[in-house]
């Protein structure tokens, strides 16, 4: 530990002392000055310099005011299950006025890289409730699957959802399962609303909250989310806890990272955004997975707002090609009021094709997941037809399918906000919705499959009418 | 290892060094305390700058940087298949073994020691030159490894292991040169990771590279020896094409790069490989498989290294008479890390940020595919596909449009296709092929028929199938001909029939090219027969009540790879039902004409 007491150069988060050559790059600074202490790193460690970047609010720091503590290593978290049930600030302490735990361990935030020999490949499912999830895009213990969202649509209610339905199949784990919520930059109402959800399911206790709120300092949101995961893993890895990482809105953490990459004058890539953005993110993204040799498994549902509804935007460019598929919400079906109003289409899950079918879910999944998506996509081809010539002069096999849109949408992408449905439950409506296409459209799911389900799904269907 | 200079400055993966000693570019040396893997890549009078290939949190000015001597090599021998490295080549089992499930700084390097029984080739007093075979050693029961004289070195062997055990440091031979110094041969050797292995000479493309994928091999198809680049958008299924051309290419020897993608899916193909086997062989996909594996939140230096350790492999395999193929994944990972580290050197920014020498960086690692005569006069050939991953899946950005100039074959994945869950979607619009023209022959041969001419059929009925669209979506299919119609149906049948293809279906996955072919013939003389039907009057609804087109469509699953002559029978009954209909039409016309 070394003490400094003086800065040559405060440039918004960025300190330089000058003549100072004993830092160590990345290791951990304490700012102690008139209006509190202020974390932060090394960024840069030179011979003749240490610059250091600063997570906090800098407002009023003074360069002759102020002592500078080099702590000689990175920023750790003390960890410790007894965290569940608590609320942290963005870097990572107790926000609720209890004491902080008895730390287990103190870990470095940054973490380290899993090796990829060391991991094993997620394969089990977690049901989720949902069938838009469940049925479409399942979700897999070990998986990042993000939220792709746009101002003004359900995510904060589909990502809470989800955090409380969320349950293991095929076994009684429950006590095995932990919510890590991660906050980045969202209004306190948010935060109340989901920390409000948690409550009154009496979830609380499985989570833990690390809250950097809108009016928290941007610059600690590059830390929150380390401090989050790394709880994360020593629960997942070393306690054997399934564990379920919710982060939202990881668009407000690209902006950080983007205006402190502005500050240090880097060189700017797409649309300002620095160049590293995709390593940054990876860096986070791919804290998920399961080990060889540990029970446990750590998923990740990253939420962010497409600006502008924009999924070429590079957030949600980068985060796609780092994560294992991604659920995109649609402003369309929210207008047609359908909840979770999930673009189908656009959605994927890329772990699912190993996690389900016989002995996992059941033996029709993957053909019925497949048949819905063909479907689907055939159905907007149709309703844009008959927008041009008009419903009459659709060909009767075109008919059919606007009535299986319909029926899709209605039966089985929407749902209640507290509605659990079983995976059993989800593929039985699909079979409802699909039994509106004759047989033969139905190409991709095999004969077998169709004997078993298709006539029963009509007939269970005319006597509901009858 | 010697002292060669103290560090000045830190910043990421980038130090400055006062050198004390003289060092050499691209000289490998190790910093600080911990001796962290790091490479000199520029020198300024007693300052030398370094790229480091390990987590840097914690250097700081003064610690030591000791050189080796050499340039940032990969060591190559027996016992390089099966293993999953790093991005400068450290086994990851071994590791984990030593680390446990987290990646730690400073891991020891190493293949696991490793005896190999040696048969010998030559005898002492033979005269040897550059890649001389000296003997081989079993290294799987796919490849035996071929024991080479360095790519450097010719001269008078003096000794030469006889047949039997040897540890992979143990000499194998010794070799006097022309101003009589001696060199002792091992069965591990160096290579500089960036420097391209030597060869003879270079070949013409002569015949394909099946992978097993009727979209690429039937009408975009890749040569041994070739290069292809396949962008898509994120979701478009790159990987699991990349996954699928490592399981089933006829390459004798796979090396799979993993650059700056998911761990999970490094993890699911060394859960699958082992498990998998070999369609021609019948042994382990592993027993021919190298995995480099440098994960996104790996350090990215070690990225940008990963490319040119994988070739280099690649090389050294070729340079044994082997077919070699690369699938690196992505390179568009390999180049974002260029322009990180190109940023930390303060470098001046051309498109996008990308550093101005990234045109001759992919242009230098896509040369090193070829088909060649070894410097022992033998053949062998590496063939690369390399993956981009394009913002926003533009394809006119900087990587993909420079990509796009030293690859011969060009696979575009499209994410409508991808949504609609057409897999592999490749476009068959906007991809292309240069080789076709190379491995006509090759097909001709091996299938009797004009591959050629049937491949332009049908990719004519798409054509015009692509045309129609626009009007379908005006006025919809029902208001066209029969004619069209006709060709849109048999378009369909293309799509779902040959294009479509099932990854995780038992027969689907791979498709030889005897079934390829026969597939592919089937639709084309479809619809000849159909379209000349349409002449003489038949109404289509006739014909398409005749076709089992839910048959027709599923050959590529019921059909195995071994008994392709199912689909001729097939085809032969499919005709014998449209023939009722020509006998009608024509009796009708004769009808009328009376």
């Amino acid at each position: 530990m070394i003490d400094v007491d003086r800065a040559d150069r405060i440039d918004g988060p960025l300190l330089v002392i000058e003549g100072f050559g004993q830092a160590g790059y990345g290791e951990l600074v304490e700012v102690h000055g008139p209006t509190g202490t202020h974390l932060g790193e090394v960024l840069s460690a030179g011979e003749d310099a240490a610059v250091v970047e600063l997570w906090g609010d800098t407002t009023g720091l003074r360069a002759r005011d102020l002592r500078v503590r080099f702590r000689g290593e990175a920023l750790r978290l003390g960890v410790s299950r007894e965290m569940l049930g608590r609320v942290f600030d963005g870097l990572g302490r107790p926000r609720d006025g209890l004491p902080a735990p008895v730390p287990e361990a103190r870990l470095d935030v940054h973490g380290a890289p899993l090796n990829p020999a060391a991991r094993d490949y997620p394969q089990d499912v977690i049901e989720t409730g949902i069938s838009a999830v469940d049925g479409l895009n399942t979700l897999v213990r070990g998986q990042k699957l993000p939220i792709f969202s746009g101002a003004g649509l359900p995510h904060d209610e589909l990502a809470s959802q989800i955090a409380l339905q969320a349950r293991l199949t095929g076994g009684n784990e429950d006590d095995a399962f932990a919510v890590v919520f991660v906050a980045l930059g969202i209004s306190h109402d948010t935060a109340a609303y989901f920390r409000e959800r948690f409550a009154a399911s009496g979830m609380l206790g499985r989570t833990a909250l690390f809250l950097n709120l809108a009016d928290d300092p941007p610059m600690e949101r590059i830390v929150t989310p380390r401090a989050a995961l790394t709880l994360a893993e020593h629960l997942a890895f070393e306690h054997g806890m399934h564990v379920l990482a919710l982060m939202t809105d990881m668009t407000n953490y690209a902006e950080a990272l983007r205006e402190l990459s502005a500050r240090k004058n880097e060189v700017p890539g797409r649309k300002g955004y620095p160049g590293y953005l995709y390593t940054d993110l990876a860096g986070l993204y791919e804290r998920c997975g399961r080990a060889r040799g540990r029970s446990g498994s750590l998923t990740q549902i990253p939420v962010l707002s497409m600006p502008g509804d924009d999924i070429t935007h590079p957030i949600p460019d980068l985060t796609g090609y780092i994560t294992e598929g991604q659920i995109v919400l649609s402003r369309a079906l929210h207008r047609a009021g359908v909840y979770p109003p999930v673009d189908v289409p656009l959605s994927l899950s890329r772990l699912m094709k190993d996690g389900i079918g016989e002995g996992r879910t059941r033996d029709d999944h993957a053909e019925v997941a497949a048949q819905l998506f063909a479907a689907y996509a055939r159905v907007r081809e149709v309703r844009n037809l008959a927008l041009i010539i008009g419903e009459s002069a659709l060909s009767p096999t075109d008919r059919t399918y606007l009535a299986f849109g319909t029926a899709f949408e209605h039966e089985v992408l929407a749902q209640g906000m507290d509605e659990t449905r079983t995976i059993e439950a989800t593929l039985d409506r699909a079979w409802g919705a699909l039994s509106r296409l004759p047989m033969d459209e139905l190409q991709r799911v095999s004969y077998a499959q169709l004997t078993k389900h298709y006539r029963d799904a009509r007939e269970e269907r005319t006597r509901g009418h009858a | 290892m010697s002292l060669v200079g103290h560090l000045i400055q830190v910043t990421g993966p980038i130090a400055r060094m006062r050198t004390v000693a003289p060092v050499g570019v691209l000289e490998h040396v190790l910093v600080g305390h911990d001796r962290l893997a790091a490479e000199v890549i520029s020198i300024d009078h007693d300052r030398a700058t370094v790229q480091i290939y390990e987590e840097t949190v914690g250097l700081r000015p003064g610690e030591p940087v000791h050189g080796t001597g050499h340039p940032l090599s990969v060591v190559v021998g027996p016992g390089l298949i099966g293993q999953t490295f790093d991005g400068i080549q450290r086994p990851l089992e071994v590791v984990r073994e030593a680390q446990g499930i987290y990646l730690r700084r400073g891991a020891a390097a190493g293949l696991p020691p490793r005896r190999w029984r040696f048969t010998p080739a030559l005898a002492v007093g033979d005269v040897v030159g550059p890649g001389a075979v000296l003997g081989s050693v079993p290294e799987t029961p796919l490849v035996t490894n071929r024991v080479l004289v360095p790519p450097t070195l010719r001269g008078t062997l003096v000794r030469l292991a006889p047949e039997g055990d040897l540890d992979d440091t143990d000499e194998v031979a010794c070799v006097r040169d022309a101003a009589g110094a001696m060199h002792v041969i091992t069965l591990l050797q160096r290579w500089p990771v960036r420097r391209a292995r030597p060869f003879r000479e270079r070949l013409e493309p002569d015949r394909p590279l099946i992978t097993g994928q009727r979209v690429l091999d039937t009408f975009f198809p890749i040569v041994r020896g070739g290069s292809a680049a396949l962008p898509g958008p994120f979701g478009a299924g790159k990987t699991v094409l990349q996954h699928s051309l490592a399981k089933w290419s006829d390459a004798q020897v796979i090396v799979y790069v993993g650059c700056g993608e998911r761990g999970n899916e490094m993890a699911q193909v060394l859960e699958e490989f082992p498990a998998l086997v070999d369609p021609r062989s019948g042994r382990p996909l592993m027993e021919r498989t190298i995995l480099v594996a440098n994960t996104s939140n790996m350090p990215v230096a070690a990225r940008e290294a990963s490319v040119y350790t994988g070739i280099t492999m690649a090389e050294y395999y070729r340079d044994q008479g082997y077919h070699v193929a690369l699938m690196a994944d992505s390179t568009s990972r390999w180049a974002e890390a260029l322009r990180e580290i190109a940023g930390r050197l303060e470098e001046m920014p051309a498109e996008e940020g990308y550093p101005a020498y990234l045109p001759s960086r992919l242009a230098a690692f896509y040369e090193r595919a070829g088909r060649v005569t070894t410097l022992a006069g033998d053949e062998g050939s590496v063939s690369v596909i390399g993956a981009v991953s394009p913002p926003g899946g533009d394809f006119t950005e900087p990587v993909t449009q420079h990509t796009q100039r030293f690859t011969r074959a060009f696979w575009a994945l499209e994410r409508e296709l991808a949504s609609a869950r057409h897999y592999p979607a490749v476009s068959w619009k906007g991809s292309y092929s240069f080789y076709a023209d190379n491995v006509a022959a090759w097909w001709r041969a091996e299938s009797g028929l004009d591959w050629l001419a049937l491949r332009r059929r049908a990719a004519d009925v798409l054509e015009q199938d692509a045309r129609l669209e626009q009007m379908v979506r005006l006025v919809g299919a029902d208001a066209l001909p029969d004619r069209q119609r006709w060709v849109i149906d048999v378009a369909a049948l293309i799509k779902e029939g040959v294009l479509r293809q099932n990854a995780l279906h038992e027969i689907d996955a791979f498709c030889s090219p005897a079934k390829q072919v026969r597939l592919l013939s089937l639709f084309v003389e479809l619809h000849d027969e159909g379209a000349s039907l349409l002449e003489l009057g038949v109404p289509l609804m006739q014909i398409r009540e005749r076709l089992d087109r839910g048959r027709l469509t599923r050959l590529k699953e019921s059909v195995a790879n071994d008994a392709p002559e199912l689909i001729d029978e097939v085809w032969h009954e499919t005709r014998r039902e449209l023939a009722s209909l020509r006998r009608q039409a024509e009796e009708q016309a004769k009808g009328a004409a009376a």
